[in-house]
């Protein structure tokens, strides 16, 4: 069992320890400031360094199945209709119509308005008999696989009053979905008013009922790694099921050293409370290499247990059609253009 | 699932290999005087590469009148501002032929080429670059109005870093106006032969780089030459010694890089997954085949069952192998001599009863492999904690004050660098100021560049490389 920094108690008091942190501030922001700092260079070249794996081939197509099987698909414009939303479903049913043997993405994100007609979509074809998964049998259909998620909690600023956010929290449950993305309020967190998100976390989560919590830390708005990983575990500490990094609101989205930190937190998080929690980097990654590259930092950095889509997620729009392209060009041979690749 | 990663090797097509090599002396690839040879192997496959010549004296005293004519008529003679097109274009071409020298290093080496093409090329590359920024500058360097060349410098090089070693050496001794006859290790020549060529493609006038190959007897032949002005020498301190003793009374002027056994010290505060990474780098780096290499690490006891722990996991995913393989983080062994010698040292550690772990790793049948190792439980009375292994062994020792850091870090007859790892200012500087390492590393370790100088206190050697201290080492201040 690993140690915490400052605690020298055994593993089965360290987890009653965390468990009480959330009721002062005090011990709250003790134990924060106590996680080991994250060096900025260093976490940096270790994400470069990650970066110049060469993944090819067999490798490559296997990493390809599994980027796609953890895409969630999202669209989270003012612009979004009823008809985009459920043209956005049908894709992540069969994200390529041309290849029954092509995996369903891991979920549909959208905002609370439109997640009754994304439930349409996907519960109509629960019955439905669609093809099952990959060719390796890693992801098998069925009713519910494709995932359901709604950005809550007012999106993106999270600046309404807390009964607001859990309202709108409520109401993506009840319309339908089974994954919910709140995002933290970063004033209170910035300002070292801990306990106050810590509080918001945990309302969120009552109010999610069995739905899973996907926390945004908008690190993009974070400024520092060190807060990252304070944030990260502000977030496991409070009950979120997943750690997520941006809204893709503001102008930086998900980067790899972020990533990285973030991966890092939740492995120790599992070491110190056997609680294992999924993490997701959202915006800005747009291609194929992009992806593998995070998966070999999550291969390298928490292992095989979290190369699934249950603990790891690409919050990402125009990822999926470049993910089927090179899925396309690594079992034809050739590149075919992206007109044969469905927009959305 | 479990994310296995193909192959991805690097293609060897890029190199053209001769059978054989000759010496390079005034501007040409000439056959040795006796016709000896040598044979360069592959050490991760134990292939022959090349048949090399094997110089004797007749033929370093070729190559030594061929740097003195061309010191004498061209190189001495010649305005700073054009040496410095000459190893400006050396660099350029080296960067334009870099993947071609990086697949010829690792092939000669052993090391991985995700080092070779990331790490040793762009430096090479840097360090022609930089001190062909120097070549019409003398005068500013610091040394004097009109600061004067020394004359024929003989340069030893190790095989470690083969063609880094090689711009280490050559780059400043030209810049400052000297001519040179550089002998490089008999295990890795390859490299140093390519760059026998560039010099020819960059018009290199003959005689201002000779390239004489062969083992240690070739060595000594070049250092007790008495047409050398200057000896620079990188490798063990027992060569060095020797070379001290020959060159003692003469007029050479001596620069010496040597070994090391330098403490990485870890701190309570310090960024612990940063801190791993730098312990893995290093003594992992280049399979510990670093004169600098962070051999000792010294973990404050506080945090010294989680760093281990974290470190432990880190190397399980070191992958060792395939030294083309661009996914390869080690290598192999140089050679089967420093097989041997790290195999002796680690069953020494194990017989003075230090613990030794290393991940599973299944190594390559043909070639020389070891698997990364750590040893804890060591002291400071222990052969793993006092002798240099160079090679990709850890020995592990706990501390509680700072003061003891330092009195542990400092307690070897080395004293080339060492690495702090702590997220408080103060205790770094505070640090830095009471090691005797002539490069100390704070929240990183293993970072070179050509600006910095670079050198050891003790029995680490004397003289600096790099920067504007290495420029004094080739001119008579």
């Amino acid at each position: 069992m690993r140690r915490l920094p400052g605690m020298t108690a055994t593993a089965t008091s360290a987890r009653s320890d965390l468990s009480e942190l959330g009721r002062s501030e005090t011990a709250l922001r003790n134990f924060l400031h106590g996680l080991p700092g994250v060096d900025q260079v260093g976490a940096e070249q270790r994400a470069a360094q990650l970066g110049t794996r060469s993944i090819k081939t067999t490798a490559k197509a296997r990493a390809i199945d599994l980027a796609i099987r953890m895409v969630d698909l999202t669209t989270l414009e003012g612009a979004d209709t009823p008809g985009k939303v459920r043209a956005l479903a049908a894709k992540a049913l069969r994200p390529d119509p041309a290849d029954p043997s092509c995996p369903h993405v891991g979920a549909v994100c959208v905002y609370p308005a439109m997640v009754p007609y994304v439930a349409e979509v996907l519960r109509g074809s629960a019955g439905s008999g669609r093809p099952s998964g990959g060719p390796d049998g890693n992801a098998p259909a069925g009713p519910g696989v494709v995932h359901l998620a709604s950005v809550a909690t007012a999106f993106p600023s999270g600046q309404a009053p807390l009964e607001v956010k859990l309202a709108d929290t409520r109401a993506a449950v009840a319309a339908g979905a089974d994954e919910i993305d709140m995002v933290i309020n970063r004033g209170a967190f910035l300002a070292g008013r801990y306990r106050e998100v810590y509080d918001e976390i945990v309302a969120t989560k009552q109010a999610c009922g069995d739905a899973h919590l996907k926390v945004i830390l908008e690190t993009g708005e974070l400024a520092t790694y060190d807060n990252v990983r304070r944030a990260s575990w502000l977030a496991m500490l409070a009950g979120g099921d997943f750690i997520k990094t941006s809204t893709g609101k503001v102008p930086v989205a998900a980067t790899l050293p972020v990533t990285l930190v973030m991966l890092e937190a939740v492995r120790d998080f599992r070491a110190a409370t056997g609680r294992q929690v999924g993490v997701k980097p959202a915006g800005g990654i747009k291609n194929t290499k992009d992806a593998i590259k995070y998966l070999v930092m999550v291969n390298e950095t928490v292992g095989p247990d979290w190369l699934d889509p249950d603990w790891f997620r690409f919050g990402a729009s125009s990822l999926l059609n470049d993910l089927l392209m090179q899925r396309t060009k690594l079992t034809t041979g050739v590149y075919s253009g992206p007109d044969y690749f469905t927009l959305d | 699932m479990i994310f296995e990663y193909a192959p991805a090797p690097e293609s060897r097509s890029v190199v053209d290999l001769k059978p054989s090599y000759g010496l390079f002396v005034d501007g040409e690839f000439v056959d040795p005087a006796d016709g000896g040879g040598f044979k360069s192997v592959n050490p991760a496959s134990e292939e022959v590469l090349a048949e090399i010549a094997e110089a004797g004296s007749a033929d370093v005293d070729r190559a030594v009148r061929a740097a003195r004519t061309a010191y004498e008529k061209v190189w001495g003679p010649m305005p700073g501002r054009d040496r410095a097109k000459y190893l400006f274009r050396i660099a350029r071409i080296i960067q334009e032929r870099s993947r071609e020298l990086a697949v010829l290093e690792s092939l000669d080496n052993g090391k991985p080429i995700r080092e070779s093409r990331d790490v040793d090329l762009p430096l090479v590359a840097a360090h022609f670059f930089y001190y062909a920024g120097w070549a019409d500058k003398l005068p500013y360097a610091g040394f004097g109005p009109n600061p004067r060349p020394l004359g024929v410098a003989a340069q030893v090089i190790p095989w470690n870093f083969p063609l880094l070693m090689l711009a280490w050496k050559i780059a400043p001794a030209l810049a400052a106006g000297n001519t040179v006859v550089l002998k490089p290790a008999e295990t890795t020549p390859l490299t140093a032969l390519l760059f026998a060529e560039i010099c020819q493609q960059a018009e290199l006038p003959a005689g201002v780089v000779n390239i004489v190959t062969g083992a240690g007897d070739t060595g000594r032949a070049l250092v007790e030459h008495p047409g050398v002005d200057k000896v620079a020498f990188t490798g063990s301190t027992e060569v060095g010694k020797a070379i001290a003793r020959s060159v003692a009374g003469t007029g050479k002027k001596v620069t010496l890089e040597l070994g090391g056994k330098a403490a990485n010290i870890v701190f309570d505060d310090a960024p612990v997954d940063q801190a791993v990474e730098g312990i893995v780098n290093g003594i992992f780096f280049n399979q510990g085949h670093v004169c600098c290499a962070g051999s000792r690490l010294l973990v404050q006891e506080s945090v010294a069952e989680q760093v281990l722990e974290s470190l432990k996991r880190r190397m399980a995913l070191l992958r060792v192998g395939d030294p083309l393989d661009k996914n390869t983080d080690i290598g192999a062994i140089n050679s089967a001599a420093q097989l041997a010698r790290i195999r002796e040292l680690s069953a020494a550690g194990e017989a003075e009863g230090a613990e030794r772990w290393s991940p599973p790793c299944e190594l390559p049948e043909r070639g020389f492999w070891f698997a990364p190792t750590i040893f804890t439980g060591v002291t400071q009375a222990h052969r793993i904690a006092r002798e240099e292994i160079f090679g990709p062994v850890l020995s592990v020792l706990t501390f509680r004050t700072p003061a003891e850091a330092v009195e542990k870090a400092n307690n070897t007859p080395y004293g080339l660098s060492a690495g702090i790892w702590t997220d408080k200012g103060s205790r770094i500087l505070w640090m830095a100021d009471r090691l005797r390492a002539g490069v100390v590393w704070a929240n990183t370790f293993n970072k070179f560049d050509p600006t910095s100088p670079f050198g050891g206190y003790k029995e680490s050697g004397y003289g600096r490389e790099g920067g504007r201290h290495g420029l004094e080492g080739y001119l008579g201040v």
